[in-house]
This record gives structure tokens, sequence and C-alpha cells, in this order.
């Protein structure tokens, strides 16, 4: 495959930025020009993040609505919020361990059931794969490498070896965690 | 690479001297990344706003060094007094301003655009298209400026400096430099004598500078054999346009744009070849006003077609290409849901302690007071109903000072951060002092700058570099401003937070509350870990005392309260609750 774009959302804090970090890295090692676009700032502070990564693009950052290939969310409720991204022939890879936000919390509006998000997005694209990848990253040990957790599951799909992703987690993490990491990448990828 | 680290990487290249500015999403990367290569080569700092960092800059290029100065797009308006005038007295060494934009306000007051303010100080201006042209610009910028002794400005969008890609790299190689200072009264010392002269040597500079950039690489002409349609596009948005033009399936001429100001002879060679232009650009209509000069029928923000306000995206550019080629329109992807969507806004972090000040103040305040507000974190506590002004840097003591002088019977408390003290705070401190406001000023001292990525200030007694620096007391500058009434507190203490906050409602004149606790996520770094809490279930009578406190921490689940993983420890829920259900965990 030629082109691939990936739309990488979560919860500000989640480690979305790292994670589009490390693809766009691997890809860049692969010698493929790679564009992506990054949510900073106020937008960040628990709040719901986008993060746009395309392989093999020569022009803007920005994925146009309906054109993701692969849609990666790493809480439930952003990949419904994110979800006109997607193209009807691209996936979803979904975490299923929710992140409360306030507006919930403080009883202004329900948090849909987690079936009821996933059985939406099937809808609307070709396939969804969701697993509880934070307790993926738990048993890796460590609940902060959900994102190289969601990497290895989206790495099935991506045009980069599964190796140079590697290469690039292993370049990316702090040197005390990169073992954790690469177990989190693995699980992810066999789940 | 990131925009900002491509700039960086470009100003390393080109030798710098001297680089300065004041952090402001989305520019702040650039500092920070140019850091790590400072020590022994180059002066890096964070100034206290950025028209103290421009002036750094303007003095620095008058002895000949190259300086750089960056701010965001709202910090012009700060830096906009020596950057109009600088314009007339010119430079010496190259001079980089770098003034980043934020169409659809991710993180901003407002969407202004700098193109303009370039154009009103009659500077060059470019407007990159991607992470590469923007490293390639600051070269060639470089160059340009000192060839023609004047301040240029970059320009880079959101999309472009929180943009990533991959970038080709030149050599960092030293640079041969003279640095000293001719003196030279007629163009340093702008008396209106001197300035006259000046502003003719500005204007007789235009032309020259318009016919060199007509032939730099950044402005393209693509003229194509039965286009009908010209399209002119500028900065990131050339982008989407170069992408929608690939699956368009008709013939378009096209005029990219990435330096100001524009030769008409590109504009009048497009004009005289298609019979309609579609302009596109981000922003102000600024492109689309010189082309209409030139051609009679012109598609663009004037005419409704492109849209004013916001962000653009390739699927909102291709939709103007097709409906200017008269092409089937693309369809955007909607999503309908049979269930509302729960809001995610961004919050203050678990344990932030600007939550716990507000808390503070509201319960002593309550609502009937009027609180001005700043820039910052803590503009987020519009969530807690405590923040119900904010306007620019600085504005949060001015404005309450303004509300106090109007004759209103409110109490008047207003908070200001205490980087944004520093920037331009104290100037309105001396004059509450001095006008005899009935104020109380709270400085929400976390320590840093929280909200741009907890950059170090003269209050932190940290340099950019890390280096330890004499720290600014921040009680020593209030005493010095003249302030009678003055108490510190730590706002994780909620009784005698309250305490502070009754004395200070309860008398007249400027009273100051200096609320001091370092900012979660830095005490997180540093490796400070606070002992984390929990309900204990039989107890938590599912008041919701402490989810109104409102900290992401606190979950309700199955009708009682629940304290989640992201807990920073700060305590203030187990102080609220008025059942003893909230504990410190294991304890």
């Amino acid at each position: 495959m030629d082109r691939f774009d990936l739309l990488i959302v979560g919860v500000g804090g989640q480690g979305v930025i790292l994670a589009s970090d490390i693809i766009g890295k691997a890809a860049v090692l692969e010698g493929r020009p790679v564009r992506s676009a990054e949510t900073h700032g106020m937008a960040q502070r628990g709040g719901a993040v986008e993060n746009h990564v395309r392989i093999g693009c020569k022009y803007g950052s920005l994925i146009p609505a309906g054109g993701a290939d692969c849609l990666l969310s790493m809480e439930p409720l952003e990949a419904l919020r994110f979800a006109r991204y997607l193209s009807p022939k691209g996936i979803a890879i979904i975490n299923t361990e929710k992140i409360v936000p306030v507006t919930v919390s403080l009883g202004k509006v329900q948090y849909p059931e987690v079936d009821i998000i996933i059985d939406t997005m099937k809808g609307l694209c070709s396939g969804v794969k969701a697993e509880n990848y934070t307790a993926l990253a738990k048993k890796a040990g460590a609940v902060q490498a959900l994102n190289v957790a969601m990497i290895g599951a989206v790495s099935k799909y991506l045009p980069v070896r599964a190796d140079t992703l590697k290469e690039a987690i292993a370049r990316s993490v702090p040197p005390k965690t990169v073992a954790v990491n690469l177990r989190a990448f693995d699980l992810g990828r066999e789940a | 690479m990131l925009g900002n680290e491509a700039i960086a990487r470009g100003l390393l290249e080109s030798g710098i001297d001297v680089a300065v500015g004041y952090p402001g999403t989305p520019s702040s990367e650039v500092l920070a990344s140019l850091a790590p290569h400072a020590r022994g080569r180059f002066h890096i700092e964070w100034s206290v706003n950025e028209k103290v960092a421009l002036e750094v800059a303007i003095g620095a290029s008058w002895a000949g060094a190259r300086s750089v100065c960056t701010m965001k797009h709202v910090g012009l308006n700060v830096a906009a007094d020596p950057f109009m005038t600088l314009s007339h007295a010119g430079v010496n060494g190259g001079l980089i301003l770098i003034s980043a934009d934020d169409p659809s306000c991710h993180s901003s007051q407002n969407e202004q655009d700098s193109r303009v303010y370039a154009k009103f100080a009659k500077v060059p201006c470019f407007d990159p298209q991607s992470p590469q042209e923007a490293k390639d610009m600051v070269a060639y910028a470089y160059a340009f400026s000192e060839k023609h002794q004047i301040p240029v400005l970059l320009r880079p969008t959101t999309r472009i400096a929180h943009a990533k890609s991959d970038v080709e790299v030149h050599e960092v190689l030293p640079r041969p430099k003279k640095i000293e200072f001719k003196k030279d009264v007629e163009r340093y010392v702008v008396l209106p004598k001197h300035t006259r002269v000046l502003l003719k040597k500005l204007n007789a500079k235009q032309e020259a500078m318009r016919g060199e950039l007509a032939s730099s690489p950044w402005n393209r002409l693509d003229l194509r054999d039965n286009a009908r349609l010209g399209i002119v596009a500028s900065g990131v948005a050339s982008a989407y346009v170069e992408e929608a033009l690939e699956t368009l399936g008709v013939p378009v001429s096209y005029l990219k744009i990435g330096a100001y100001p524009i030769d008409p002879s590109l504009i009048k060679r497009l004009a005289d070849s298609v019979e309609r232009i579609l302009v596109v650009e981000e922003l102000t209509p600024f492109v689309e006003e010189q082309v209409r000069m030139y051609a009679d029928d012109v598609m663009g923000k004037m005419t409704g077609d492109v849209p004013h306000e916001g962000e653009f995206d390739p699927l909102l550019v291709a939709n103007m290409i097709r409906r200017a080629a008269g092409r089937p329109l693309l369809e955007n992807r909607e999503v309908r849901l049979d269930f509302e969507l729960p809001a995610r806004p961004p919050v203050m972090c678990a344990g932030c302690p600007h939550r716990a000040t507000f808390y503070a103040m509201k319960s002593v305040f309550k609502d009937e007071s009027i609180f001005a507000s700043d820039i910052g974190c803590y503009t987020l506590g519009t969530q807690l109903g405590a923040v119900d002004t904010c306007l620019c840097m600085g504005a949060s003591i001015t404005i309450a000072s303004g509300l106090s002088f109007s004759g209103l019977k409110n109490k008047i408390a207003c908070t200001i951060g205490d980087s944004t003290f520093l920037h331009t705070g104290i100037p309105g401190l001396i004059n509450a002092v001095y006008n005899k406001a009935d104020i109380t000023v709270v400085i929400l001292d976390n320590r840093t700058t929280g909200m741009t990525g907890h950059q170090p200030h003269p209050a932190t007694g940290e340099t950019i570099l890390g280096e330890p620096s004499t720290e600014i007391s921040l009680e020593a500058v209030v005493k010095a401003c003249g302030v009678q009434s003055m108490q510190a507190i730590d706002p994780y203490d909620l009784e005698s937070s309250k305490a502070a906050f009754r004395k200070a409602y309860n008398s007249e004149g400027v009273k100051v509350i200096i609320s001091r606790q370092p900012c979660v996520i830095t005490s997180k770094r540093m490796g400070i870990r606070r002992q984390q809490y929990e309900v204990i279930e039989d107890l938590c009578e599912g008041c919701k005392r402490c989810i109104k406190y409102g900290c992401p921490a606190m979950e309700v689940r199955g009708g009682k309260a629940f304290i989640n993983d992201s807990c920073a420890g700060c305590g203030v829920c187990m102080k609220l609750c008025q059942f003893g259900a909230i504990k410190a965990r294991g304890a």
C-alpha cells in the first residue's frame, strides 16, 4: 500500500502524541514520507485529542473527513466523536477502558454503554477490533504502555514492518521502560 | 520533525547568536528545541513578555548579531510598539520575528492574522506551506533580512508549527561574524527629524523586496494550457489545494504565495490567462484584496465562497475548488447518533492547586462577586464559575480595577498566574494601588508557565537552560508596588485559605493573596508522590459535594463517590466531605 491515513484519538495525557511519533519515526526509518498533525495547549488538558498520521503523503497533515484507513481510539467514547474521519472501508481499533468525562460525573449527560458504542462503530466501517488494551498494558507491566499496546494492535494494518515499529519504540520511550513497552507491543499485536 | 523543531533546525543552520521569546501555543517549541544546543554557542532566554523579547533581539541585531524572537499571534500585539518602529530603523544582523497564527483558536483568545501586521509595518512576511518549507525559509529570510536591512516575519500557522513531517536537513556550519555596534544616531534614535528620513528609506525598499520575492522559490506560478480557472493559495491552505488538484480532472492554473509583499506581475499574468480566480487563504482576505486589484471575476471570502472564520481542511478546500470548477462536490461524512455524545472539555488536572484556590475564593466571595481573570490554565476556572472575564495577557488586575471604578457595589476578586503577573500584570497592580482600586488580587503561583508546557520564568529562579538564576520574590514585587495587605496561602489548606479570603473580603483597598503550590504535572515530574485518596463506600451518603468540586479523579459509581487512579493526592476532597468518607488509601 502506498498511502495510509491513520487517525489516533484519545484523552489528553494518554500518550496520543507519543504513539503518532513512534509510527511517524518508523515510517521515516523505512524512508517513507510522513505527515502528522497533533493537539497541544489548552485542547490537551484532559480534553479530547486527535492526531493525524499520514504515511506516504506529500501534502498537508490533516486527513479529509471520510478518508482515514484506520481509526485508533484509546478511549471508547472518543471513537464515536471522531468517527466522521473514518472511511467506510476503514477499520477501527478501540480500547474498551472508559475515562469518564467531567460532564458525565456532574450528571449533565450519560456515558453510552460501551457495547452500544462498538455496535454503532460497526455500522460505520468495515471492521471493528475492540479490546481492553489498558488491561494488556498493565499485564505488560505499566498502564502507561497503553499507547504502545495499541500500536501493536494497529501494526497488523500499517504499511510499516513490525521490526521497524519496535525499533522506533525503543528509540522513543524512556530507556528503563523499553522492555515493558516491547512486551505491551507484542500483547497488543497478538490480542 | 515537528514544524517548530524544523524552524529551530533552520535557525541553528543559519548560525544564530541570540534567541528570545515568550511561550505561547503554537510557538513555544521553537525555543525549547533550540535550548539544548545553546550552551556556549548563543544566548537564549525566556523573556518576561513579547515586547521585552523583541527589544532584546533588536539590541542584538543592531550589534550585528543574528537574532530570533518567537511568540504567538496575540504576543505580537504586545510587541507591536517596538515592531512598528523597528521597520523604520531597520536591522543590522538578520532578525526574524516568528509569530505563530492559530486559525480556529485551538488554544487562543482570537484568530488574528499576522500577515496584516507585516503589511502594517511594511515588513516582508514568509508564510510556509509545510515544516520543510518553514525550515528552508529561515536561511533565506536571514540573508534577505541582512541584504535589505529589514526585520522579517515568519508566520507559521498551527498546522505548520504542530505538524510533523520528514524534513531534509543541512549541516550546521560555523558562520563568520562581526559583532560591533557602530553609532549612528540618525538611524538608531528615532527623533521625528530622523524618522521622516527613515520612512522614505523604508518605502524605497518595498519595490526591490517585491521583485526579489517574485522570483524566490516561495512564490510559484504554474500556468496550464486551456485552464479557465485560476487558484491563488497561501500557507498551509496551498497544501490542501495541491492535494485537491490531484483528483480534480480539470486543468487549473495555480499561483502559490509563500512570501509577501506579492509582486503584482504574478497576479496579472494569472489574471490574463484565466476567466475566473479562486483565492484560498485562512484568516483574513489578505491576498484576495490584492488579487481583486488586477482581476474581475474573483471568488473568495468577499463573495462568501470561502469561509471567513476557522481553519481549513482538505475536504473543505477540495469542495471550494470543485464548486468553482463546476464539478460535483465531495460528500462530507456525517455520523448521526440517537443519543447525546458527552462533551469532554479540557479541565484543570486532578489535584490542580488552582481548583482549590478557586473553591476557597468562591466559598467566601459567593456568586454575587465578580471574578476577573487572565490567560493561562486557570482560565478553565470558568467551569467553576470563578472566571467572569478574560481578555488578554495581563488584563486581570486592570479589568478588575475598571470594574471597581465603575461604581459597582459587588466585591471584586481577580486571578492571575505567576508567569502572567510578571508578563504584564505588574503595571496593572501599580496602577490599581496608585488609583485606589478596591479589589482582591489572587496571584496563582504554581511555580511555572503551566499552559504552554512548563517553561520557567523569573520567579522560578531558573533559566531556560535549567541553570539557577536570581529568584524574583513575588512578595517583594507586590510590596514594592505599594500593596499594604498581602497574604501567602497554601491552597491545599482549605481552612486557612478561606480565612485569608475572608480577611481580604472584609477590608478595603488592594489586597493581594499569593496562592502557592507547584503545578501537579511538574511536581509529578520532580518525583513528588503524594498518598492517593479513596472513598469508604459505607460512609459515603452520595451527596456529591465532592463531585461538584469538579476534580477529574472523582466519579460517581453506583450512586456513591469513587476516586480513580488519576488522583494526585491533594487531599482537598477529604476536607470537603462532611461524612468523613474520604481517607488516604491504606490509612
